[in-house]
Formats: C-alpha cells, sequence, structure tokens
C-alpha cells in the first residue's frame, strides 16, 4: 500500500468551520441599540457585519417641517448624553446664518454649560468601559456626579436630560444665585470623586492588561475613516474643533488637548479622562473671567420680547406676533458650522430658502461616520475585547441613526 | 432622641403589613393569592430594554440616588426567559418593532410590562414614517409612564403601580378566556 | 501679489479642471465650487494628492432634492486639516436616474455616508462595495428624503386631521 510517508500522525485537512454569532439589537453589553453578526472562528473575530438603524427616528426629514426654534428640542435627542452641546451649536448655526453678534457674557455661559456637557459625557463612557471590565463600583459613584450636574441644568433651563436650553441669541434668563451655587459646589466635590474613580482603574493592573492593545487603530486609518473627537486623538492626531476653528470665545481660554499614542481602548480612557480636567480648567477660567453683559444677542427675528415690553410697547407687540406665528424674514443661504462634541465634529449643514422651516439639514454625526471603522478594529480579536472596543468609541445610538 | 416605631422594630426601619389572616402560636394562615402577591410584588425583577434617551434616565434610576433596587428589582435580567417585567424605554422604530415582539414572547408568564417615556407609549415627538407609534400597538403593556425623559420619581411612581398590578392580580388570570383573548388581539398565541 | 489660500485652491483646480468648474462662491466664507458630475472622482483624488490643496479629510456627504430644478444635488465636504482650509463641492444629478461614481477608494469613511444618501435620496453610487439601505427598514421602495414624500405614516387610522387644523 502506498502512503505518503509525510501524512502519518498529522490529522486529515479539514474545512474550517466558522460559527456566525448574533450580538444583536437588544444585548447587555452593547449600549444602545445596533447589531452586529460575527463570523468567529472558535473565540476568535474573523469578520463583523453591523446593522444600524434600529432607531431611526428620521431627524432630517423632521427639520424640514419645523420652524428654526423647534428644531433644538430635535437636537437634544443626538447626543442625548450631551445634549447642551447638541443645543448650543444648533443656536450658533442659525445666528450665523442671520448674522448676529453674540456678547461676550453669552458666550462664556456657553463655555461653561458646554464643558459641563462635555465632562457628562465622558463620564458615561468612562464608566461604561469600567463596568464592561468588571468594575461596577466606578460606575455607580461617577452616575451620582451627573447628578449633580443635572441639578445645575434645571436650575438654569428646567430640565434634566433634554435640556433644549438656550435660545437663539443667548439665554431667556441669567443664571440665579441657586444656580452660581451648585455650580461652585460641583467644583469643589467633582474633582475628589473624580480623582477616586481614577486611582481605582488607572494603574490597575487588571484593567491595563485588559485594555492596553485591544481595538488599536493607526492614525491614517483614523484620518481616512474621518474619525474625530477623542477617538482620534487616542490615535494621535491633534484635531480639536475647539482650537483649529474656535467658536464662542474658545480662544481665549487656555487648555491642552490630551493625544494618545496607540488607539487602544486604554488611550480612549486616559484621554477622555484628561478632557475631563481639562475642561474643570476651562469652566474655572470662565468663572473668573467672566464679563458682564446683557445674557441675549439682539435677535428680533426670534428673541421673544420681555413681557412688560408686549403689553406696553407696540413694536414689541409686533416682533411677538411675528416670531410666535413664524412670520419673520430669515436670509436664503447655506451654512455649515461645527462644534466639538462629546464625540467629535458635530456639523450643522443648514440650507435656508427664506422660509420658516429649514430647506435642507444635514447633522453631521461624529458616531455615524466612525462607527464604520468598528468591523476592521476588532478583525482577529477575542468577542470581550470586541465589547470592550465598542464601548470605548462611545457609541450612542441616537447619534448613530438620527 | 430617637422615636420608636410601632411594632417595636428597630427606628427608620418599617416592615411590610402583614395580609389579612387567622393567627396563632406558630402559624399564619391566610389566602394563596395573598402571599404569592406579596412575594411578587417585592421581588421584580425588570428586563431594561433601553434605547435612547429614556435609558439615561433609568441608569440614574438604577444610580444610588434614585435607588431602584430597594423596591426589589435588584437583579437586572437582561434574558427575557428570566424576567418578569418588560420596561420599554425609548422610542421604538418600526425596524425595532419585530425585534421588541419577539422579545416580549420570549418572557414566561406571569409577565407585565411598563412603557416608559413618551416615545414608547404613543410615538412621542417622533410622529414619522419610521418610528413606531406606540408600543400598544403590538404587545399589551400595563402601566405607560409619560415625560420626555420621565424624571427618576415617575419612573419609581410607575414601578409602584406595577407593583400593585402585581399584588392584586388573581392567580387564575393569566388562564382566563379574557386574557387568551387579548392576547390574540395582538396576535400572540 | 499674495495669493489667499481659497485663491490658490481654485487657480489649482483650474490649472487641471477648468472645463468642469461651474460656479464658485464664498457663503460666509466657507469655499462652495459646483462642478461637472462626470469627473468628480478623479477631482477629489486630486484634490487629495496635490501639494497645494491637501485635503485629506472628508467631513461629510450629504444630498439635497431640489424640486423646482429636478435635481438631486450630492455636496462633499473637504478639510485640509494641516492648513484649515474647507471647501465644499456640489454636483448636480438629474432626478431620474441620479447616478454618480463613489470615493470609497480615497476616503474609507464615505462608505457609509453614501449608503446614507443612497438611502435618502436614491442616489446610485457606482463601485460601492455594499449599497444597500443602512438606516430604513430593507424592504422600504421609495427614498423618504425626497421632497414629495410625506414625513408621517400614511396608513395610521387613529388621528383625527380636524383637530390637527389640516
Amino acid at each position: 500500500m502506498d502512503m505518503d510517508e509525510s501524512l502519518i500522525g498529522q490529522a486529515p485537512p479539514e474545512e474550517k468551520q466558522y460559527s456566525y454569532l448574533n450580538l444583536g439589537p437588544t444585548h447587555p453589553a452593547t449600549h444602545g441599540i445596533f447589531q452586529n453578526v460575527l463570523k468567529m472562528d472558535g473565540e476568535i473575530i474573523v469578520e463583523a457585519e453591523p446593522t444600524i438603524g434600529y432607531i431611526h427616528r428620521a431627524f432630517e426629514k423632521l427639520a424640514e417641517r419645523r420652524p428654526y426654534a423647534q428644531i433644538t428640542p430635535l437636537t437634544d435627542r443626538l447626543n442625548y448624553c450631551s445634549a447642551p452641546i447638541n443645543n448650543i451649536g444648533w443656536h450658533m448655526t442659525v445666528e450665523k446664518l442671520l448674522g448676529t453678534e453674540i456678547p461676550k457674557r453669552v458666550q462664556y455661559l456657553r463655555v461653561i454649560i458646554m464643558e459641563l456637557a462635555r465632562i457628562t459625557d465622558h463620564l458615561i463612557c468612562n464608566a461604561v468601559i469600567g463596568v464592561d471590565t468588571g468594575a461596577l463600583t466606578g460606575f455607580v459613584y461617577l452616575f451620582q456626579q451627573r447628578e449633580l450636574v443635572y441639578e445645575i441644568y434645571e436650575e438654569i433651563c428646567g430640565a434634566r436630560l433634554t435640556t433644549n436650553i438656550g435660545r437663539i441669541g443667548g439665554f431667556e434668563r441669567d443664571f440665579s444665585p441657586k444656580a452660581w451655587a451648585k455650580i461652585h459646589q460641583f467644583l469643589k466635590e467633582f474633582p475628589v470623586i473624580l480623582k477616586e474613580f481614577e486611582n481605582l482603574l488607572k494603574r490597575n493592573r487588571i484593567f491595563m492588561d485588559r485594555t492596553i492593545g485591544v481595538g488599536g487603530i493607526s492614525d491614517e486609518r483614523a484620518l481616512n475613516y474621518s474619525f474625530s473627537g477623542p477617538n482620534l486623538r487616542a490615535a494621535g492626531v491633534d484635531y480639536d474643533v475647539r482650537v483649529a476653528a474656535p467658536y464662542s470665545s474658545y480662544e481665549d481660554f487656555d487648555f491642552i488637548i490630551p493625544i494618545g499614542s496607540n488607539g487602544d481602548v486604554y488611550d480612549r480612557f486616559m484621554v477622555r479622562q484628561e478632557e475631563m480636567w481639562q475642561s474643570l480648567r476651562i469652566i474655572k477660567q470662565a468663572i473668573d473671567k467672566l464679563p458682564d453683559g446683557p445674557f441675549h444677542a439682539k435677535v428680533p427675528e426670534f428673541y421673544l420680547p420681555p413681557k412688560e415690553e408686549v403689553y406696553n410697547n407696540m413694536e414689541a407687540l409686533i416682533y411677538h406676533f411675528k416670531i410666535v406665528m413664524g412670520e419673520t424674514d430669515i436670509p436664503k443661504g447655506e451654512v455649515y458650522h461645527c462644534v466639538e462634541g462629546g464625540n467629535g465634529e458635530l456639523g450643522f449643514y443648514l440650507i435656508s430658502d427664506g422660509g420658516r422651516t429649514p430647506f435642507r439639514l444635514q447633522f453631521r454625526r461624529p458616531c455615524f461616520i466612525y462607527y464604520q471603522a468598528y468591523p476592521e478594529m476588532i478583525k482577529g480579536s477575542m468577542l470581550s475585547d470586541a465589547i470592550l472596543t465598542m464601548s470605548s468609541m462611545n457609541v450612542i445610538a441616537g447619534e448613530l441613526d438620527a | 432622641m430617637m422615636e420608636r416605631v410601632e411594632n417595636g422594630s428597630k427606628p427608620g426601619v418599617r416592615m411590610a403589613e402583614k395580609p389579612e389572616g387567622y393567627e396563632g402560636t406558630g402559624f399564619f394562615a391566610t389566602s394563596l393569592e395573598k402571599v404569592v402577591g406579596m412575594a411578587r410584588k417585592n421581588s421584580i425583577w425588570p428586563l431594561p430594554f433601553a434605547t435612547s434617551c429614556c435609558g439615561i434616565e433609568f441608569m440614574a434610576t438604577m444610580g444610588a440616588h434614585y435607588d431602584l433596587a430597594r423596591f426589589g428589582s435588584e437583579r437586572l435580567s437582561f434574558s427575557p426567559r428570566q424576567a418578569d417585567l418588560l420596561m420599554v424605554m425609548g422610542t421604538i422604530a418600526k425596524k425595532m418593532g419585530p425585534v421588541l415582539r419577539q422579545v416580549y414572547e420570549q418572557m414566561a408568564e406571569p409577565r407585565w410590562v411598563l412603557s416608559v417615556g413618551a416615545c414608547a407609549s404613543s410615538g412621542g415627538i417622533f410622529d414619522t414614517y419610521s418610528v413606531l407609534q406606540g408600543i400598544d400597538r403590538i404587545i399589551p403593556v400595563d402601566v405607560y409612564v409619560p415625560g420626555c425623559p420621565p424624571r427618576p420619581e415617575q419612573i419609581i411612581d410607575g414601578i409602584i403601580k406595577i407593583q400593585h398590578l402585581v399584588e392584586t392580580e388573581s392567580l387564575r388570570r393569566r388562564d382566563s378566556q379574557e386574557y387568551k383573548a387579548m392576547l390574540n388581539k395582538f396576535g400572540i398565541e | 501679489m499674495e495669493f489667499s489660500a481659497e485663491d490658490k485652491v481654485i487657480n489649482t483646480l483650474k490649472e487641471k479642471y477648468e472645463g468642469d468648474v461651474l460656479h464658485i462662491e464664498s457663503p460666509y466664507n466657507f469655499l462652495t465650487i459646483t462642478l461637472k458630475k462626470e469627473r468628480i472622482v478623479e477631482i477629489i483624488k486630486y484634490l487629495y494628492s496635490h501639494p497645494e490643496t491637501g485635503f485629506k479629510y472628508l467631513t461629510s456627504i450629504g444630498g439635497v432634492h431640489y424640486p423646482e430644478l429636478n435635481q438631486i444635488a450630492v455636496v462633499y465636504q473637504l478639510h485640509n486639516l494641516i492648513a484649515n482650509l474647507r471647501v465644499r463641492l456640489k454636483i448636480y444629478l438629474p432626478v431620474e436616474n441620479p447616478v454618480t461614481e463613489t470615493i470609497t477608494s480615497i476616503f474609507a469613511g464615505a462608505n457609509w455616508m453614501e449608503r446614507e444618501t443612497y438611502d435618502f435620496y436614491g442616489v446610485n453610487f457606482i463601485g460601492h462595495p455594499n449599497l444597500k439601505r443602512i438606516l430604513n427598514v430593507d424592504d422600504m421602495i421609495i427614498f423618504p428624503m425626497r421632497k414629495e414624500y410625506p414625513l408621517e405614516d400614511q396608513t395610521r387610522e387613529d388621528k383625527n386631521d380636524s383637530m390637527f387644523g389640516r
């Protein structure tokens, strides 16, 4: 009998069998509803196919139907963990279209609110990275701090999460003394807890083993995928809209942009941690340098005049009527404005045809754009690493699907 | 100065009320429904079906400030087979409808549904082609919690109403003809 | 004479693709160039690699439906991170047959952006690796963002129009 000698003692060659795992839309570890069908070779992931759209609420079509001031509640629900940034970004887009000049005090107050919102967004992301590695304590501590920020929002605008904060042109009223007291209380208490949380995880052997080298992406690939925000900065590119195209007086403040080197989960965690410290620094500077002045700009197209004037002054009455009925004159044009959201460059591309509703409003959503790199980032890693990569990218379903 | 609570237990700790029954040395007789109701209501295991912003308010409800665990819901179950209460929080798009229906069908009786938020109750502010205008088009709902998003106190209020439903439910309800007829209206076997 | 950054971009573009440029304007200080649709991929690649322009970051791709013109515009916004320069390129496609080529060979991030434009407006990107619907349900036959389609779901019977002032 003729047999190939080299085959003796070896297993017969067989076809590689892959299994398909559906990391379905409802899953405890995916924070948001999106689906990934993973092709697995044992525990290693070979390919992934994401499906999104499970919470598509047709924001862009809705925006074509709503007058400008009514679009603010829609923008709340984009990245709902840091709703004020979306609101203020939208207001700035309309102000750019109208060409209004915003007083310094309004700009500084907006900076305070936006940095508070950025802190809350990063709090959720880092707490959730902790939870996915098994550290549940950090989550409970940090959510307690989010309650403090919710109380600040409540003093200013009345709502906790979906804030609809401010108006086109500024704020409806100045911050009350109680709001200032709460902000100062937050600035006193929060750094202590943040330091405690950081000490739990920053040099923790288990956390570092789980997160270093996991889910990395190089800076050229990140730029090619149009990443922005903390994910891009963790990959090593120092692009921050607050510095590249400063808006709302960010050029007056002194802060650094933290960048990472590998773009892995640990770098993203540390970039977000450091950004929270920098945000605290910006808030302190803004409070110290806060100028006096009006808390809203003169925007007769959108700003409801105060009630005493409406009842006594003819002009104010006419403006009130025109604003409420939506008969104000909006210039025609196309404008693009972007702000640094919690996840990156949040852009609003607005085309106005002079009517009371936009002709076209496109939201440039950072989450949607960088999530396409996810299959590439988890190729060859294990399932638990894939979960960790997803939570470190801070994918918010509202922003993903709009 | 410490206040003593009526029945001699530790100050600040309130005991649940005893159901009516006949008591003697070493035994207490009451109806099975009351005991089962009391046990069930204080140990509801919820399934948080969190899709959007209301999910963040739910996370705040589970946090240390508005602790939901003190109502017995310490253990969140993400598997429908081990859950009692399906809490639907957030917008349900038409793409998500079949998934929600499948999760509901996988739950074992007795099961309750709490619809948290305006979007789950009626479609909310999203009257569009892609959003399901209320989950009660596909599954039966027990309690609706309005709000956009509802405050944690409102969510807890909804849980307390569910607890009341759980406590007062008859043990035969899930086998009755009316219940089966109601499920048939939704097309659920 | 010192050219402004915008002029440099326009001159570099006109050096090679003078015939494709239809209209140049700068609303709100944002250089917007309307181009013919035939060689858009080459133009974007040229702007990507030319040292004077270097637009290596794709900000967004979006569609706009102009019902009076019967055209669908595809708007590409590019960004040169080093010189901090942005440009908007618009091409107009006929609404009966909106077809253009994909730029996924240049920018990997254009993949989902083009799928979204297809989902909303029906623009067919030739050469796209996976052109199917991304946000809407897979069996939808209309392209919902076009102006002729309504916002609300037309099949519901429980809304009383007389109470909504319609």
